[in-house]
């Protein structure tokens, strides 16, 4: 059936539909936003909403078809739709239009596209109340176009389009509320930031382009990935410094040490923003990013080892910092930045198909916590603070059955999605012999499983805050309760596709990515001790998660005396480390008074204006000067000069 | 005693002399003007001269220019004076001092 | 008729605005908003003349040399010639040239309310400057031209100018002057030296002694660097952007830069390829200096218009990154900025003359939270900033990211440093959108702004448009130089 259909629909046709159709969706929803505001119509919510989310939909079944399609496929498992036209290039070398759905892709797009539907399906009620719905569905549209050109880009360049896409629609979505001025201003850090991750992702190109112009003919696309690829020997010399530069990328997209400071604050825009793009999706391009050149990487074992690092010292630290969050939005966010350090560690320690694994079940589960805040603000009438909170279970009963299913995933309880990433990740760090980044990270995912809880036991049990809103709304709306709840079945069966040998399962997740990334860069350990440590691991996420439990929604007081004892370290917490006030008193704030103070008013105003260009008219009124006291007025006077000046003309001649 | 082109050179620088010394010194603009006109006087008589031992008549074509530049110059330079005079009631050239840039 | 105009269409176009200049000046004074109506339809007139030649360029096209080329004795004892012709990069100049005067007549529609007249005259006359000395293909037709645009700037900026206009002007017209004289005296040397040479096809050919060229190489990339401008000689340009009426600061930043970078790629590396491989480690640093320091000056601005003229400073430091690199990929890219430059940044200039007309401030502090009561407005400041600061997928991009390969393939802490210019122009123009548009409105005179009009609707729409077009397809504009800039390569010997 399906194939009789295809028969009238190329591949490559169906292929550009999939960011399309998003990209319409955008338009038509930015048209109608604009026309609103200067006429007395107004779309209805119904018509931008169905536009809305019917777009990413049809591009999630184009992308499951696809996917059905290149599963059949014999050989290479992947579709593309070759270059499409040339977009720039040189004399020997060109970037070309194309997009690639291959294994790792495919997931990816599944995963972009099918939360993506569902979140845009909330939106439709959450932001059922706001002017701005239209435009709001603009940017979220806009949004998915920009993340599926990431996505689907068969060149380093185009990738690099959509990173930047991604970005900007992040930019305009956190500050989406812009009247309010910090929220514009997260947005703009959120850019700026991703700004400084772009520079290094810039150059990190630039290594590889150099490298492989000896090797193009004219015309050949040497930045796309297939040609990198088969190239990539070529690479070797400039490996480690184009992998650090691309991985300074990474670090600013998917928020890690040291530029995870904008995620944080990006929880300004509105919850299913955070849900879909802060949390699902575009932090994770990093990881795509990483995974997508994994050839490249595998070159340059010290990039991968800084990789391991970072990801691990982010996972611990975020961790830490989420302990203490009052909001639980940012709970969330710190949450996200640690579990992106935990896909990271897995990359660095060469375990690629493992960290697009926990890519996957992370949308599932995080998408899953964040549309829950969600819809706890939206009934405490925009609450964001725990401490507001209590005992919502009885007043919200769908919302925390799913979440709590959420959080029994991220802390990695079997058998959620959570416990089968997380716990591939920790086994690939202990058996690819990294004991001490293994012991940090269980010790984060001892965290986790502690802030999470702790959220839990602050926002569901115990008594209500009568300091916080007094009427709860009830979750009476289907566009925003559906998406939990497919999300929740999603975070309990989405690790089943990577279950390990060791339980006895198939891991049909590492079989399907298999052929694109290289064999286990180390030794595979004992089944044995890969199935204790699963126990392991689960254990210590469940004492953590009992702990924070037992703190938070049994004895609050307890909590409260932990904290006033270690009171310079809570501090510390409280305050994040200063890392934004180091950032602003080392970086931003000398450059605002360099560029003021040294460039504008003393190198422009006064070396070059006052001194050079007024100095050169100072010197030539100095000759005015002169010039103006020997003209006397007085003919006279002239005549002399005149006779004086021929008698030395004449004497000069003569002599 | 034959006179030469010397002679004539002579006389010529001293009627030359004595017109710079009359633009110099006199403050009157009727004889500054006079003195001008010496001057021009001088040049003629050493371009005749010149002429007349080269046996070539360019030097007397020049001359003739000289007599209509003088011309125009002497009314161009009267009708200044006349106008100074009106303006200042006098043709003392130090009081006249507008010149100045 | 038509092989006629088919065969003179370069000349046709350099000369049709002043054909307007006359028809203009004998409008009799209480008619004088005619003028306006008058000098539209013949820039518009040129435009279309100016895509009629671009139809013929594509027609007679040869690879590598100039096409459509005029050549009449001028002053034949002197060997000056009316020698006009172009290749692709002159093509693209005098397009975007003939594109962005009747936009900026436009949007002087109504800011303009005194001597309309001369106004639009004076316009007309630096679009006949500006089209000459991109088609002039002889050294003395050249400095003509490149005269004949400055003085009627000076007057726009000088007597239709903000508060310190005169000032303005006057360094305007000096720096401008003082760069322009030495390169007349170069013009002299390399005519005297090349045995009465003026032509530049045959000049091209011919090779200087490098201790000449090296002295005739500064005095034309002095004139050309002020031109540009490049750091350290750019002072010039904030007051003038700033003090300029919004037509003039459209044509200065759109087009009136471009001649000199234009200038370096015609004239001063062609002609001096010895001395421009002396001095190309000095070329590298000052543009890789100026869009650092342009942008973080930039970043500091209290004045909107000071803001986006130092940015120029920025963006036309890729420029020259680009040029100076000497690579295909440099030289291309730094072809593409020209043209977006001049798009984008003429664009912010009408937004700011359009919000300017409402509440004639132009410091940014009177601003804030004007998003909400002017969303159009807001919308169009937006996307242009965005394709202002580079996003992927609008027109700077592609030239940006080009622009820094070359740097890169010329010394890789050039193109490293260049791109921390990238960072700092999203910084400063997401500032400046923080700034003016986001959080309350805290001017209440800000209340009651009027958002876009028609008028000021179709002066914006076609320039957005471009730049989704040449974002997403720049071979738009590399196709038809491609040929030239590695003409140009080779004349430089690489």
């Amino acid at each position: 059936m399906i194939e009789q259909l295809l028969q009238h629909i190329s591949i490559p046709t169906l292929m550009c539909l999939i960011p399309l159709l998003p990209l319409l969706g955008a338009i038509a929803n930015g048209k109608m936003y604009l026309f609103s505001t200067r006429s007395q119509w107004k779309p209805s919510h119904a018509l931008s909403g169905t536009i809305a989310v019917v777009m990413p939909l049809i591009s999630f079944l184009i992308v499951a078809v696809l996917f059905y399609i290149a599963m059949g496929l014999e050989d290479s498992h992947s579709v593309s739709t070759g270059p499409l036209f040339t977009w720039f290039g040189g004399t020997q070398w060109a970037v070309t239009i194309g997009l690639k759905l291959d294994q790792l892709s495919l997931i990816m797009a599944l995963v972009v596209t099918g939360v993506g539907s569902l979140i845009h399906l909330y939106s439709v009620g959450y932001m059922s109340h706001d002017d701005g719905f239209a435009k709001y569905f603009a940017y979220l549209n806009l949004f998915l176009f920009f993340m599926l050109l990431l996505i689907l880009g068969d060149s380093l360049p185009l990738m690099f389009v959509g990173w930047e896409g991604v970005g900007l629609c992040s930019y305009l979505l956190i500050g989406f509320w812009f009247t309010d001025i910090e929220k514009a201003k997260a947005g703009k850090k959120a850019f700026i930031v991703n700004r400084i991750g772009d520079f290094g992702f810039v150059l990190g190109i630039f290594f590889i382009w150099q490298a492989l112009q000896p090797t193009a003919q004219p015309g050949d696309a040497i930045l796309s990935f297939s040609y990198i690829s088969t190239h990539a020997a070529f690479l070797a010399p400039v490996a480690t410094a184009a992998t650090l530069l691309l991985f300074l990328g990474a670090t600013g997209k998917s928020a890690q040490i040291p530029l995870y400071v904008w995620l944080p604050d990006a929880m300004a825009g509105p919850t299913p923003v955070s849900a879909l793009i802060h949390a699902a999706t575009m932090v994770t391009a990093g990881i795509y990013m990483v995974a997508r050149l994994n050839f490249l990487f595998v070159l340059a074992p010290t990039t991968l080892n800084v990789i391991a690092i970072v990801g691990c010292a982010t996972a611990f630290f975020a961790a830490t910092m989420g302990l203490v969050q009052d909001d639980i939005k940012k709970v969330l966010a710190y949450s996200t930045v640690s579990q992106l350090g935990f896909m990271f560690l897995a990359l660095g320690v060469g375990a690629f198909s493992v960290a697009i694994f926990h890519v996957m079940t992370h949308a599932f589960f995080k998408a899953l916590l964040f549309l829950g805040s969600g819809s706890v603000i939206h009934a405490m009438d925009g609450e964001q603070r725990l401490s507001m909170y209590g005992g919502l279970r009885k007043h919200l009963p769908v919302t925390f059955t799913t979440f709590l299913i959420g959080t029994l995933a991220i802390a990695g309880i079997w058998p959620f999605a959570g416990f089968f990433s997380k716990d591939a990740i920790l086994w690939h760090v202990y058996s690819s012999g990294h004991f001490w980044l293994w012991l940090i990270a269980t010790l984060a995912a001892g965290l986790t499983a502690f802030y999470m809880f702790r959220l839990v036991g602050l926002a569901f049990f115990g008594k209500r805050n009568p300091a916080g809103p007094h009427h709860v709304h009830p979750e009476n709306s289907v566009t925003m309760l559906l998406p939990l709840v497919v999300l929740a079945v999603l975070s309990i069966i989405g690790g089943w596709v990577g279950v390990p040998h060791a339980m006895g399962g198939h891991d049909h997740i590492m079989t399907w990515l298999a052929p694109l990334f290289p064999t286990a860069l180390h030794e595979a350990g004992n089944e044995s001790t890969e199935l204790f440590m699963g126990l392991g691991s689960m254990t210590w996420g469940a004492i953590w998660a009992i702990i924070a439990w037992i703190l938070y929604s049994q004895h609050r007081g307890w909590a409260d005396q932990m904290a006033a004892r270690f009171k310079r370290c809570y501090t510390l917490l409280v305050n994040l480390y200063y890392v934004d006030q180091i950032y602003d008193a080392v970086v931003v704030q000398p450059l605002l008074w360099f560029s003021r103070s040294v460039l504008w008013q003393t190198v422009d105003a006064v070396l070059i204006d006052k001194i050079l260009v007024g100095g050169s008219a100072r010197i030539a009124r100095l000759f005015g000067r002169v010039g103006t006291a020997m003209e006397t007025g007085l003919v006279p006077h002239y005549v002399f000069l005149l006779v004086l000046g021929s008698v030395v003309v004449l004497g000069w001649m003569i002599l | 005693m034959e006179i030469t082109v010397h002679h004539y050179i002579v006389i010529s620088c001293l009627l030359f002399i004595i017109g710079i010394f009359g633009v110099l010194t006199r403050r009157n603009l009727l004889i500054i003007l006079m003195s001008v006109e010496l001057m021009l006087s001088a040049a003629n008589l050493a371009l005749v001269a010149f002429s007349r031992f080269s046996s070539h008549l360019d030097g007397q074509v020049a001359v003739l220019f000289v007599f209509i530049i003088a011309a125009a110059e002497a009314a161009v330079g009267l009708g200044i004076v006349i106008a100074a005079f009106r303006h200042t009631s006098g043709v003392r050239v130090t009081s006249w001092k507008e010149l100045k840039g | 008729m038509i092989p006629w105009i088919a065969s003179h269409i370069l000349t046709i176009t350099i000369f049709l605005p002043l054909v307007g200049v006359l028809p203009i000046m004998m409008l009799p004074r209480r008619f004088e908003e005619g003028s306006r109506a008058i000098a539209l339809f013949f820039s518009l007139i040129t435009f279309i003349a100016s895509l009629a030649m671009w139809w013929l360029y594509q027609i007679n096209a040869v690879d590598n040399g100039f096409t459509l080329i005029e050549q009449h004795p001028w002053i034949p004892t002197l060997n000056f010639q009316y020698f006009v012709g172009i290749d692709g990069v002159s093509l693209l100049m005098i397009v975007l040239t003939t594109l962005l005067i009747p936009l900026a007549i436009l949007g002087a529609w109504n800011e303009i309310k005194t001597r309309r007249k001369e106004f639009m005259g004076l316009i007309l006359l630096t679009e006949v400057g500006l089209l000459g000395a991109f088609a002039a293909l002889d050294l003395f037709l050249f400095y003509v031209f490149w005269e004949l645009m400055l003085i009627p700037m000076y007057f726009l900026v000088g007597i239709w100018g903000g508060k310190h206009r005169i000032m303005a002007a006057m360094k305007l017209l000096i720096y401008t002057l003082f760069g322009s004289l030495l390169m007349l005296v170069a013009i002299f040397v390399v005519y005297a030296k090349s045995g009465y040479q003026m032509n530049l096809i045959d000049l091209y050919q011919m090779k200087l002694d490098p201790g000449i060229q090296l002295w005739c190489f500064m005095a034309f990339a002095l004139a050309f660097a002020i031109k540009v401008p490049l750091w350290p000689v750019h002072t010039w340009l904030p007051d003038a952007h700033t003090e300029a009426p919004t037509a003039g600061s459209v044509i200065l930043a759109g087009v009136f830069l471009k001649v000199g970078a234009y200038g370096f790629y015609r004239i001063a590396m062609p002609l001096f390829p010895d001395a421009v491989l002396q001095a190309q480690p000095l070329l590298m640093s000052l543009s890789v200096i100026g869009i650092v320091v342009g942008a973080l000056v930039a970043m500091i601005q209290p004045d909107m218009k000071r803001l986006i003229a130092y940015s120029s400073v920025s963006h036309m430091g890729f420029v020259m990154l680009g040029l100076a690199s000497l690579t295909t990929e440099g030289v291309e890219g730094a072809v593409l900025q020209l043209v977006n430059h001049g798009i984008s940044t003429g664009a912010l200039f009408l937004l700011i003359g359009i919000i300017y007309s409402r509440t004639h401030t132009r410091q940014i502090s009177d601003y804030g939270g004007i998003a909400k009561v002017v969303p159009w407005f807001s919308a169009a400041f937006i996307f242009v900033a965005l394709s202002s600061a580079g996003l992927p997928g609008l027109n700077n991009f592609v030239g940006e990211f080009l622009t820094l390969m070359g740097g890169f393939a010329y010394g890789k802490v050039y193109g490293v440093i260049a791109a921390i210019g990238v960072i700092l122009g999203a910084a400063y123009l997401l500032w400046l959108v923080e700034r003016v548009f986001f959080g309350q409105v805290t001017n209440e005179h800000n209340k009651t702004l009027k958002d876009l009009n028609p008028r000021e609707l179709t002066l914006l729409i076609p320039l957005m448009l471009l730049m989704v077009v040449f974002g997403v397809y720049p071979k738009l504009l590399l196709d038809p130089c491609m040929g030239s800039i590695s003409t140009f390569l080779q004349l430089m010997g690489r």
